[in-house]
C-alpha cells in the first residue's frame, strides 16, 4: 500500500496529463455525436422518403464498423486521399461519428414517442414542421432521451481509451506508457481504472437525477 | 364559406369518402351524425388538411385545400379544429396552449396574445386555471382549453372532432354549454357529435352519413325527428334507444 501510495504521487502528474486528454476528446466528440445525431434523427422523422433512406442508411453503416476501424481509416486512409488529420482530430471526429449512430436512435426513439395527436394540434393551428418539432415535439421528447443520453456519456468516456491506438496521449496511453517502462503494471492500471472511475461517477449520479426527472411526469 | 365538392378519399384499398358534397354557410352550425366509420371525422380532417383527398375539391372562402401546399397554413388558420382526445400541450399550462398560435404562428405580440387568451380562458370558463398543466385539468377542463386554444386563432370557422365523445358523462354538459354559446354567438361550426340531443337544438342543419355517402341532410329538427331514409330511421332508433 505504502508503494501504491509512492508510485501514486510519482505517476499522477503525468496521468492528469492524459486526463485531460481524455476529457478533450470525450467532450469534443460528445458534441460532434449530439449534432450528428440530432440531424440523422431529425432526417429520420422528416417525412421525405429520401432524406429518411439516407439517414437510415448513413446509420446502419456507422453501426457496421468497429469504432477502432473508423479511427485507424480516419487516420491512416485519409492522408492518402489528401486530408491529413491530427490524432487528436481524428479522435474527435472518428468517436463522435461512430456515436452519432446511437444518438441519432436515442433521439429518434424520443421524437417517436410524442403522442401524434400533439402534433396534429399543432399542425392545425397552423404550425409548419419545424415549428411543431421546436415548440411541441424536442421540449418533451428532451424529457425522455435524457436518462438514455447519460448513458451515451459514460460510455463515450470510457471509449474514449479507443483513441490511444492513434498515438492520442489520453489516459489510457499515458498509463500503457508509465506501466511499460516502469514494469509498475499494478500501481499503474489501479490508477488509471481509479480516474476513469472518479470521472464517471458523476456521470451516473447525472443519469440517476434525469431518471427522477423524467419520472416526475 | 366551406364548399366540398365530390370528395373521394380511399385508406389503401378502402374507400372512406364516396362523393361528399356539402356546404356550410357562414355562421350556421351543422352537425354530422352517422355510425362509427362512416367518414365523418374523415370529413373535417380532409377540410383542415390533417388528411389529403383523393379526387373531387373542398374549398375554404374560395381557397382551394391542399394537404402538402403552402397554403394550408393559411387555411388552418382560418379553420380551427377541436379534437376528440384534446391533444392538449402538456409541457404548456392552459394560458400557454391557448397563446402558441397567436405568437408563434401568427406573430402576434406576447402582451396582447396574452390578454386575449386570458380573456378566452375566462369565456371558457376557466380564468383560474391559467397557470395550471393539462394533466392537472378534468377531460371537460382540458377540452374547453382546447376550444380557447381554437378561439385564439380567431378563425372564421371551428371544426369539432367528436369533442365530448373522451368525457365522463357529467363532464359533457360544461363543453356543449360553451360550444351553444358559440354558436349563439354567431360562430360558424362544424361538429361531429353523437349528442343528439345538442344537435337537435342547436344545429341548423344536420348531415347523416353513412358508408362514405351522405345519406340524408336537411334542417336540424327535419332530419331527427322525421328521418326520412331508412338508414337513418335505424341509426337513430339505436342511438336514441340504446336499450
Amino acid at each position: 500500500m505504502q508503494s501504491f501510495l509512492r508510485d501514486a504521487t510519482e505517476f499522477l502528474p503525468i496521468l492528469l496529463q492524459g486526463v485531460v486528454l481524455t476529457i478533450l476528446v470525450t467532450i469534443g466528440s460528445l458534441l460532434l455525436s449530439t449534432v450528428l445525431g440530432l440531424i440523422w434523427a431529425l432526417m429520420r422523422v422528416s417525412g421525405v422518403r429520401a432524406l429518411a433512406g439516407l439517414s437510415a442508411g448513413l446509420i446502419n453503416v456507422i453501426r457496421g464498423i468497429p469504432i477502432i476501424v473508423l479511427l485507424f481509416y480516419l487516420y491512416f486512409v485519409m492522408p492518402d486521399l489528401g486530408i491529413a488529420l491530427s490524432a487528436l482530430q481524428a479522435a474527435i471526429l472518428g468517436l463522435g461519428i461512430a456515436y452519432s449512430a446511437y444518438q441519432a436512435e436515442n433521439f429518434r426513439a424520443g421524437i417517436e414517442a410524442i403522442d401524434k395527436g400533439q402534433i396534429e394540434a399543432a399542425q392545425a393551428i397552423g404550425m409548419g414542421w419545424w415549428l411543431t418539432m421546436r415548440r411541441v415535439v424536442l421540449p418533451q421528447a428532451v424529457r425522455i432521451v435524457l436518462p438514455p443520453y447519460g448513458n451515451i456519456m459514460i460510455m463515450l468516456l470510457k471509449d474514449s481509451s479507443q483513441a490511444s491506438t492513434i498515438t492520442v496521449a489520453e489516459l489510457a496511453l499515458q498509463g500503457k506508457l508509465i506501466a511499460s517502462s516502469t514494469f509498475k503494471n499494478t500501481s499503474v492500471f489501479t490508477l488509471v481504472a481509479l480516474m476513469y472511475l472518479t470521472m464517471s461517477i458523476p456521470l451516473i449520479l447525472l443519469v440517476r437525477h434525469f431518471e427522477k426527472k423524467a419520472n416526475q411526469r | 364559406m366551406i364548399e366540398l365538392n365530390d370528395v373521394h378519399k380511399s385508406f389503401g384499398h378502402v374507400e372512406v369518402l364516396k362523393g361528399i358534397s356539402a356546404s356550410v354557410e357562414k355562421g350556421e352550425v351543422v352537425c354530422i351524425v352517422g355510425p362509427s366509420g362512416s367518414g365523418k371525422s374523415t370529413i373535417l380532417r380532409c377540410i383542415n388538411g390533417l388528411e389529403s383527398y383523393d379526387a373531387g375539391e373542398i374549398l375554404v372562402e374560395g381557397a382551394r385545400v391542399e394537404r402538402n401546399a403552402p397554403s394550408i397554413v393559411a387555411v388552418r388558420t382560418q379553420v380551427s379544429m377541436v379534437f376528440q382526445r384534446f391533444n392538449l400541450f402538456p409541457h404548456r399550462t392552459a394560458l400557454e396552449n391557448v397563446v402558441e398560435g397567436p405568437i408563434y404562428v401568427k406573430k402576434e405580440p406576447r402582451a396582447e396574445a396574452l390578454a386575449r387568451g386570458k380573456a378566452l380562458l375566462t369565456q371558457v370558463g376557466l380564468a383560474e386555471k391559467a397557470d395550471v398543466h393539462p394533466p392537472q385539468l378534468s377531460g371537460g377542463q382540458q377540452q374547453r382549453v382546447a376550444i380557447a386554444r381554437a378561439l385564439a386563432m380567431q378563425p372564421k370557422a371551428i371544426l369539432f372532432d367528436e369533442p365530448t365523445s373522451a368525457l365522463d358523462p357529467e363532464l359533457v354538459g360544461e363543453v356543449l354549454s360553451v360550444m351553444r354559446k358559440l354558436a349563439d354567438d354567431g360562430m360558424t361550426m362544424v361538429v361531429v357529435t353523437h349528442e343528439m340531443g345538442f344537435a337537435k337544438d342547436v344545429a341548423d342543419r344536420v348531415l347523416f352519413i353513412d358508408g362514405g355517402v351522405i345519406v340524408e341532410q336537411g334542417p336540424a329538427k327535419a332530419v331527427l325527428n322525421d328521418p326520412q331514409h331508412a338508414r337513418t330511421q335505424d341509426f337513430l332508433r339505436r342511438v336514441l334507444h340504446p336499450i
